[in-house]
Order: C-alpha cells, then sequence, then structure tokens
C-alpha cells in the first residue's frame, strides 16, 4: 500500500512546498518588485531646451548651441592610434590614456564621456576623422550662447550641478545644468522648465534595450519659458563701451516703471568665457584677478560714500522736515566753523550768498552742513533727529537691500543713533560731530543702484517702483506686479530741488552734460576714499559721480554713474551719464569729440598708482 | 479491448501533455525574445527549432501508438546498448560546449544522447525486473539492476555533466515500488540530512550530536524492550561519524570549488548576489516580481533584459513566475502534479511487470526533474543544470519527454491487451 502511494505522496508534498514558496515571493515579499525594477529599468531624465533671454525690445541675448560629447563605448573599440586621437582632441596622451583607463574601468558596455563639451569648431574636426575609431562617438548635448559680449553680470551662467546643490534642491541630478548667477539663478525655474522621465528597458549589462512600456509611462517634461528683460541690449553694450579701462559702475532705471535698462559694472567679461570646456580654467582666471575683480558687480555690490549727490536728498528732507524754504539763505566763506575750531571747507568765494537753489548748483558745502545741523537740531535730541532723518532716507530705498530681481547685492548703510551711541556714547555727539554726513561723507554708504533708484524717485516727484531686470515671460506675462514704494516727502517739495538740478547742467557743475533738446537735471559728486596701503590708511585721487534723470518733465531715464579715482564729478560721471541719455533718447550721439574722449579715456595708470608701490600724488 | 484505439488513449494525460508543450513555446519564446531584437538576423532560431522538434516529436510520438509492447522489451538491450555506444562515442565524436562534451552535432543542430539514455534505461530496468525470477530482494537481482543505473550515470559524469547523471537516481524509485525494503530510502534520507548538516555546522558539535542521539535513541528502546542489543547502535553511531567525516573530506577535497560554491549558496552560508548566488538571486527576483498575476506575455522585465542566464532552459521557470505570476505558476505544478500523479496511479492498474515499472520510471523521471529544476529557480536546490520537462527550450529533451509520453498512452491503451 505505502509502495503504491509512495511517490504520489511526495509529489504532492513538493508541490505544496512549491506553492508556499511561490506565496512566499510572489505575494508576500514585496520587495522583490522594486528589486525587479532596480534591476531591469533605468530611468532618464528628459531636459527641456533651457528657455532664451531676450531684452526688452525682443533682442535675443541668450539661447542655446549644440556642444558635443565624445563618447566611448570601450568594449566596441578596436586597436586604434591612441597618439593621434589625443592630438585631435588636444589633450596630451597621458590624459587620455586615464579617461580611456577610467571609462573601461567604469564598464565596457555602457558610454562614457571621454571629452566632454566640445565646441562646434573643434567638433567638425574630430567628426571628419572620426570614422577612423570604431566605438567613439559623438553626442549631442545643449549648451547656452549669448549673442553680445556683454551683460554678464545681470545674466549669469549656467554650469553642472555640484553636491551642494543637490543636498539644497533634491530635483537637482549630478551632472545637470543650473543657473549660477544673475538672471540664469534667479529666474532658474522658469528658464530651466521641469524634466520629464523617460523609461528605459535595460538589460543584465546595464544596456538600454529599448523603451519600457513602449514609454507609455514616460513623464513628459514641462516647457521653459522664454523671458524678455528690462535691459536695452544697446544701451547695455554703450555703456560698457563707455566704461572701458575704468572702475565703476552705471544703473539706468526707467522712472515710471522701475525697469532697469542698464546695469554696468566695469571691468566686467565675456558671458561666452563662461559656457563650454574653458568654463573652469576661465572661472578660476577671473576669480584670482583680486585686482581688478571682474566677478565683484560694482554696480550691485560696491559700496561707496554717495558725496554731494547727497546733498539733494538732505534739501528734500529739509524742505519737508520745515527747517528751511525754498528761499532760505546762507553765506558761505570758502567754508564756516560748524563748530569752535572746526572748519568745513567749501569751493564757493568768500562772502557767497546762496539760497536752496544756487546752493545745489553750486553745490554749496556751507548750505548743506548748516541745513543738516537743523535738520538734526529740529528734534528733541540729536538721537531723535540722526533716526529721523534715516527714516526719510530709508522711504528711498537707502540703507537696505533694494530687493531687485538678482542673487547679490549689498543694503548700503545709513547710521542711526545706536551707531552714534556706541561710537561716542549716549549724549557724547551732536549734529556737529556727525556734520559730515550733510554732503554724503562720512559713515554714509550707497551702492550705484541704490542711487539710481533714489534718482529715479526724484524723477518721480515722490515714489520708486523696486527696479527690476524681468519684463515678461513668454511674451507678454508679468511673473510678479511692482508696487509704488512712496517717499516720505510731499511732492510739492521735489519741484524746487529739481529745478536746482536743472540749474546744475544749465549753469552749475556739469555744464558738460547738457543736451540740446533734452532737459537733463542731475548733481555731480567728488567722492574722498581711502584704502589701507600697507597698514596705513591712504587716500587715493576721488570717486566721480553723477546721477541724472530727463527729460525733465515725464523723465524716460534716471542713472547713476560711479567711476573709480575719476577726480571730480563732471570729469567723468556726468560726461558718461549725459552720452548714456543721449543714446537712450536720441538713439544716436551728436557729440561725437565728447563721445570719443570718453571711449578712449583710460584710468589705468591711475589705478595701478597705489600697485606701484612707490609715492604717488592723487587729484591731479 | 472492445473499445476503439482512440477511447481507450489517457485523454488527461494528453490534454497535460499539450498544455505543457503550448505553456513551454509560449515562455521559450518570450524569454529568447530579446535576443532577437539584438540579433540583425532578424530570425529567432532557438523558437524555431523548438516548434520543428515539436512536430517531430509528435510524429514519431503517433508512430509509436502502434508500436507491440513485446518490441520495446524484446528490443531493451539493443536499445540500452545502443544508448551507452553514444554516450561512449562522445569522446570520440562529441562536440565540447562550455567544457562538457555532451552534444553531437548534427547538420547544425546539436543532439544530446544523454537525453535518450533516459529512455534507454527506463527500458533495461524495466525488463531487468520483468524478468522471470527476477527479485528485487535479491542482492543479485538488486545489484546488476543499479549497475544498469550507474553505467550511463558514470558516462554522463565524466563529461562532464554531473546535473544530468544526478537524474538517474530518479530509477532507484522504480526498486522501492517493485519491493525493495524502505529502509535504504531512510538511510539515504539520513545520509542527506548528515551531508547537509555536515555543511552547515562545525564538525565535533555533529559528532557529539550523533552520540547523544544514538544514547537517547538506545534509552527510549531499552525501556521498551529490554533485550535490545548495544552493538548495533554503536556500529551504527560509528558508521554515522565516519560519515560525517568523509563528507567533510569529499567534499573539501573532492569535490570542486564551483560544485561546493552552489552547496554554499544554497544553504545560506555563502551571500553572493553578484557573482556566485547570481543566477539563483535574479531568478528569485524574476518570479517574485511577477506578483498575482505576472506582468504578461513579454512583458518581463527581468527576462527582456536577460537578468537570468540559462533562462529558455534550466531557468525557464523564471520566465513563467515573471510574466504570469502566482496564477500561471501555480498552474503549472498542478498541471505536472496531475501528470505525475495520473501516470503513477494508471501505472498501478498494469498487470504488465514490464510496463508497470517502465511508467514508474518515466514517472519518477518527470518527478525528479520537475522537483530539482522549480526548486532551484526557487533557490530551494542548488543549481543543477536539467531543463524542465516540455517547458525548456531544447530539442533532445522534447523529443524524449515526448517519446515517453506517447509510450506510455501505447501503454496504457493497451493495458489490457497483448501481455
Amino acid at each position: 500500500m505505502i509502495r503504491n502511494y509512495f511517490l504520489q505522496t511526495l509529489t504532492i508534498i513538493v508541490a505544496f512546498i512549491f506553492t508556499i514558496r511561490l506565496l512566499d515571493l510572489q505575494l508576500i515579499s514585496s520587495n522583490y518588485k522594486s528589486l525587479s525594477q532596480n534591476n531591469a529599468i533605468i530611468e532618464s531624465p528628459v531636459f527641456p531646451d533651457r528657455g532664451f533671454i531676450y531684452d526688452r525690445n525682443n533682442k535675443i541675448l541668450v539661447a542655446n548651441q549644440p556642444g558635443y560629447d565624445l563618447m566611448v563605448i570601450p568594449e566596441n573599440t578596436i586597436a586604434f592610434d591612441t597618439l593621434e586621437l589625443s592630438k585631435l582632441l588636444n589633450i596630451t596622451y597621458k590624459n587620455f590614456d586615464l579617461k580611456f583607463q577610467k571609462a573601461m574601468k567604469f564598464s565596457s558596455k555602457i558610454p562614457s564621456i571621454i571629452y566632454g563639451e566640445i565646441s562646434k569648431e573643434r567638433h567638425a574636426i574630430i567628426q571628419e576623422k572620426l570614422w577612423k575609431y570604431q566605438g567613439f562617438y559623438l553626442q549631442k548635448k545643449s549648451i547656452r550662447k549669448y549673442y553680445y559680449e556683454v551683460g554678464s553680470n545681470i545674466l549669469g551662467y549656467v554650469n553642472e550641478a555640484n553636491e551642494n546643490d543637490m543636498l539644497k534642491d533634491s530635483y537637482y541630478q549630478s551632472g545637470e545644468l543650473i543657473g549660477r548667477q544673475g538672471i540664469e539663478k534667479y529666474y532658474e525655474n522658469y528658464l530651466r522648465g521641469v524634466k520629464g522621465k523617460a523609461f528605459y528597458q535595460k538589460d543584465r549589462f546595464n544596456r538600454i534595450i529599448g523603451p519600457y512600456e513602449d514609454g507609455k509611462i514616460n513623464i513628459k517634461p514641462i516647457p521653459a519659458s522664454n523671458v524678455n528683460l528690462t535691459i536695452d541690449i544697446d544701451l547695455q553694450i554703450y555703456g560698457e563701451s563707455l566704461l572701458k579701462n575704468k572702475r565703476g559702475g552705471i544703473v539706468a532705471i526707467e522712472p515710471e516703471t522701475g525697469e532697469i535698462l542698464a546695469l554696468i559694472s566695469a571691468p566686467s567679461y565675456d558671458p561666452n568665457m563662461l559656457v563650454g570646456k574653458e568654463r573652469s580654467s576661465n572661472y578660476i582666471k577671473l576669480s584670482n584677478d583680486t585686482i581688478s575683480k571682474p566677478l565683484f558687480d560694482r554696480s550691485l555690490q560696491a559700496q561707496y560714500s554717495p558725496g554731494s549727490p547727497f546733498k539733494v536728498l538732505n534739501a528734500l528732507i529739509a524742505l519737508q522736515e520745515g527747517v528751511i524754504s525754498k528761499k532760505t539763505r546762507f553765506t558761505c566763506n570758502k567754508g564756516h566753523f560748524y563748530a569752535r575750531g572746526a572748519f568745513m571747507e567749501c569751493h564757493c568765494s568768500i562772502g557767497t550768498n546762496n539760497n536752496l537753489i544756487s546752493a545745489i548748483y553750486q553745490s554749496c558745502n556751507t548750505y548743506f552742513a548748516k541745513t543738516y545741523m537743523d535738520i538734526i537740531n529740529s528734534k528733541n535730541s540729536p538721537s531723535d533727529g540722526v533716526n529721523n532723518w534715516k527714516n526719510h532716507l530709508e522711504s528711498f530705498g537707502l540703507g537696505k537691500y533694494l530687493g531687485y530681481d538678482l542673487p547679490i547685492g549689498q543694503p548700503g548703510f545709513i547710521p542711526n543713533s545706536n551707531y552714534y551711541n556706541k561710537f561716542y556714547d549716549k549724549d557724547g555727539w551732536k549734529a556737529s560731530t556727525i556734520i559730515s554726513n550733510s554732503i554724503g561723507q562720512g559713515e554714509i554708504l550707497t551702492t550705484p543702484i541704490q542711487m539710481a533708484n533714489l534718482t529715479a524717485a526724484i524723477a518721480n516727484r515722490g515714489f520708486y517702483i523696486t527696479p527690476h531686470f524681468m519684463k515678461s515671460i513668454k511674451g507678454n506675462k508679468k511673473i510678479k506686479i511692482y508696487e509704488k514704494n512712496k517717499t516720505s516727502i510731499d511732492s510739492i517739495y521735489f519741484e524746487p530741488v529739481i529745478d536746482a538740478m536743472e540749474k546744475v547742467i544749465q549753469n552749475g557743475t556739469a555744464k558738460i552734460a547738457k543736451i540740446s533738446g533734452i532737459e537733463v537735471c542731475g548733481k555731480t559728486g567728488t567722492v574722498e576714499n581711502f584704502i589701507k596701503l600697507e597698514g596705513e590708511k591712504t587716500q587715493l585721487t576721488d570717486h566721480s559721480i553723477f546721477i541724472a534723470f530727463a527729460p525733465k518733465n515725464n523723465p524716460k531715464i534716471a542713472l547713476a554713474v560711479f567711476i573709480e579715482n575719476g577726480y571730480w564729478g563732471s570729469r567723468w560721471a556726468a560726461p558718461i551719464a549725459s552720452l548714456m541719455i543721449e543714446k537712450y533718447i536720441n538713439k544716436s550721439i551728436n557729440r561725437k569729440w565728447l563721445e570719443k574722449l570718453m571711449l578712449s579715456g583710460s584710468l589705468n595708470d591711475e589705478y595701478f598708482k597705489p600697485l606701484s608701490g612707490k609715492p604717488f600724488n592723487i587729484n591731479e | 479491448m472492445n473499445k476503439p484505439f482512440i477511447y481507450r488513449l489517457d485523454w488527461v494525460i494528453i490534454f497535460c501533455y499539450f498544455f505543457l508543450l503550448f505553456f513551454g513555446v509560449i515562455n521559450v519564446y518570450s524569454s529568447t525574445y530579446s535576443n532577437e531584437i539584438t540579433n540583425t538576423i532578424g530570425f529567432n532560431n532557438q523558437i524555431v527549432k523548438q516548434i520543428l522538434f515539436l512536430f517531430i516529436s509528435i510524429s514519431i510520438g503517433i508512430f509509436i501508438l502502434g508500436i507491440r509492447t513485446q518490441f520495446f522489451q524484446q528490443f531493451s538491450y539493443i536499445i540500452y546498448i545502443t544508448s551507452i555506444i553514444s554516450l561512449i562515442g562522445l569522446f570520440i565524436f562529441g562536440h565540447p560546449v562550455n567544457g562538457a562534451t555532451s552534444w553531437y552535432v548534427v547538420g547544425g543542430t546539436s543532439i544530446q544522447p544523454s537525453e535518450f539514455a533516459k529512455i534507454a534505461t527506463g527500458f533495461i530496468i524495466s525488463r531487468h525486473l520483468s524478468n522471470f525470477q527476477a527479485d528485487i530482494k535479491n542482492w543479485k537481482t538488486l545489484i546488476i539492476g543499479i549497475l544498469f543505473i550507474l553505467l550511463p550515470a558514470f558516462l554522463i559524469i565524466i563529461q562532464p555533466d554531473p546535473g544530468s547523471a544526478i537524474i538517474f537516481c530518479s530509477f532507484f524509485l522504480v526498486f522501492f515500488r517493485e519491493g525493495l525494503s524502505f529502509s535504504y530510502l531512510i538511510f539515504s534520507a539520513i545520509a542527506a540530512i548528515l551531508f547537509v548538516i555536515t555543511l552547515l555546522f562545525p564538525l565535533n558539535y555533529i559528532v557529539y550530536l550523533i552520540i547523544l542521539i544514538s544514547l537517547i535513541l538506545l534509552y527510549f528502546l531499552k525501556k521498551s524492550n529490554p533485550k535490545i542489543k548495544i552493538f548495533p547502535f554503536i556500529s551504527l553511531g560509528v558508521a554515522a561519524i565516519l560519515f560525517v567525516l568523509s563528507v567533510n573530506f569529499i567534499f573539501n577535497s573532492v569535490f570542486q570549488q564551483r560544485h561546493r560554491d552552489r552547496f554554499n549558496v544554497m544553504l545560506g552560508i555563502i551571500e553572493d548576489t553578484k557573482g556566485l548566488g547570481y543566477n539563483i538571486n535574479q531568478s528569485k527576483i524574476a518570479i517574485g516580481s511577477g506578483g498575482l498575476s505576472g506582468k504578461g506575455f513579454l512583458q518581463g522585465t527581468q527576462t527582456k533584459g536577460n537578468f537570468v542566464p540559462q533562462q529558455q532552459t534550466d531557468y525557464i521557470f523564471s520566465t513563467v513566475g515573471e510574466e504570469w505570476g502566482f496564477i500561471g505558476s501555480f498552474s503549472l505544478i498542478v498541471v505536472f502534479v496531475i501528470l505525475i500523479v495520473r501516470m503513477l496511479n494508471q501505472a498501478g492498474k498494469q498487470t504488465n511487470t514490464f510496463r508497470r515499472t517502465f511508467i514508474y520510471g518515466i514517472s519518477s523521471l518527470i518527478f525528479f526533474h520537475f522537483t530539482i529544476n522549480i526548486g532551484m529557480s526557487l533557490g530551494l536546490f542548488p543549481t543543477v543544470g536539467i531543463p524542465l520537462p516540455f517547458i525548456s527550450s531544447g530539442g533532445s529533451s522534447l523529443l524524449t519527454f515526448s517519446l515517453l509520453i506517447f509510450i506510455y498512452l501505447n501503454f496504457d491503451a493497451n493495458r489490457l491487451n497483448d501481455w
């Protein structure tokens, strides 16, 4: 009996064990499904083309161009002339061999990059000879193309995401492109779109053998948006050419909208330097240049004393506070004693009796020192006076980040009472102690974009719109609506000040900025500045500064120009500003002689002085 | 007897046979599908051959249905000797593949004589046991029977193809069916258990364990029957210890490293999913990822990606598991169980010893293939390179098992007929 049914029983027992095992593997253990997916499915990102960048007049600034990676599948190679190929790629034999070994070590069946981001020119040469090298091929990819050699400080650049980026945002994977500065960084999410996913079936050698489920579960990428900037590229180009061989910045704003028309920092660099193969070596070169600092955006990051243009603000505050009127007069005797034994010089001749208008266009120190004393002393204590004064300034966007749409910047500095209390002890100071603030020297620091912004606020007679670079995306869509920021000064007080600013050009310190047919309003500045040289505070040639807007009524452009060590305001900054205005409003320059002078002018000798190690004279 | 032949045929087995054939072709097609993509020839050789062999098998099979039982019985020796010669001939004319000389290559088709040796051995064992005066309890009969099995097994081992040789053990089951004492089986089972635990645990523990178990056994038996003698226990214990020691020696000195690795992987001593344990691990992943209803025909990602080596032959069950899921795999197991159990039951009805032992022999043969092959795919057995009958790709195997089925159909249909 046992013998008859022995094997039958055994068969059923075995089948039972198999069933239990199947139940365990297929229905109970859940990890086999994911194991098989890891095993057999490659998820590969699909990148949308990065968005194009246009200027305000729809001129294209940034697009994409094909770049090429030389790929190799080591398994498919046959014996080849390594030396010739490495010559073709313009790398050393040793370097090439190293890369090839690395690719081989990684996998003999999967493609590896041997040489990345080959330029279009070199690509043509390699392509021609590539037939000799079996197993090698060129893979196309998209890299940035900059149409102009300018605007690198605005546009920023793109490079491959590193570990840090991946930690910050899990969206990125190694080697993926990420916006690195400027617009490319600030509007990264719009410019990059959202990558999709493609799933491929792979085999056990990790080779892709076809789409997974015919691509049914692939996720389409969300296309990137093209954007229009507020920049006028012609003005930007012109501005950069004017700042050749000079250091400084120009910021031009359309007052009515807060749109930044041009943002120039000099010295600068060609944005194409940071594209493709030479990016990292060029970047190192640029960042190692600690003397001219091309990566330092002087128009956003440099904090200067504002100098005489600040008198305009003090005039406005004094009018608002009622401490002076349009008709208030002060006498200047080549300066005045603002405290016992303390004399402030002025370039007015002895016995000059200025009213507000003439004080502004003559840039009289005495007038504004006295005005400033009145502002501070109009309150119960100097502390209250300073804090009130600071509040007025902050309403012009000074002493704080402006909130424009680029990732870098500086807040500048406007002192308050706490600052002086700490410095001089409480009650250890009064208005005369901080008198330098009256003429824009002293502790105050501003960036060129803040100066341009306050100029726009004056041009608008009492408000500014946060300056910004983004005009629209996808042709007409606004990303953000910028609201009016009202200043603390009533609009009626602006008229006399603006009249005075017009006189600055008509018969004041900046006659050189006169443009026939355009009513330009402006204010020059000449700023003392110091550096530490071999441990000693050393004065350098003054900075040349000019703020201006035009036309006087219904202004189209407001700008600030800073020229480092350019001496006095109307020597460099005022003519450059007026050329910018002429260029923007008239589209052409009539004053060719002035243009030529500015374009060819160089301050390199001036910049070399403190580096020479020899004693030098300033302001000559 | 009275009914026409067609009604006497075992239609249950025919149904199972065709189900397995059909399912087999589908899965072989799927597991070789990716090869088709990568090959530029555009023609999938394996599946064409498989279908070709399928038709050859059925054609020959129908012819076999008409042959009388006596023919097989009388020609058993000749068939066996021919088969042995074909195995020996391999060493002269054989075509080495992967280091094993297991194949004749004739006109682009490979023929594996070790497959056909299974039929021949089945015949010779049946003939031997059906001889007048044959009695398996008799030493002489047993030893000659064992030699009939060991001769082809030995020739196959030295090809070397130990996996196929192991299969010949299935014929020992015929001896038990025909009256051999089960104590042999019990001793074999104990030996197998000792073999496995020798590999798993330190030697001295096992020796202590054997002594302890012998003493406990002795104590309880002595209690129930005081007359029992001590000597057999001592000799048994000593034999067990000697066996364990020899296993240790054989495993470490006689086995080759790859054989040792297979055991070590299966027993979990080595956890190496990339190297030695790769096949079994990938097979488990493929089967496990199938879930309840599988990924569908040609949708198996493991299968398409060729992750399981030898998938169309030894690991075909992983394709079944991945693409047809638990439902498909379980159905396949059920059909095999029906096939084996039904054939065994029908064998029991035979009065003719030759036919009974032959059917029993081929049932155990299919049982062994079924157990070892699926057990291996599920990670329950070490890797043994044998096909899953009717399912795996391979002409010789398909032809052999088909012939066995048709011989069974013949024998079963003529149960009441000629002696």
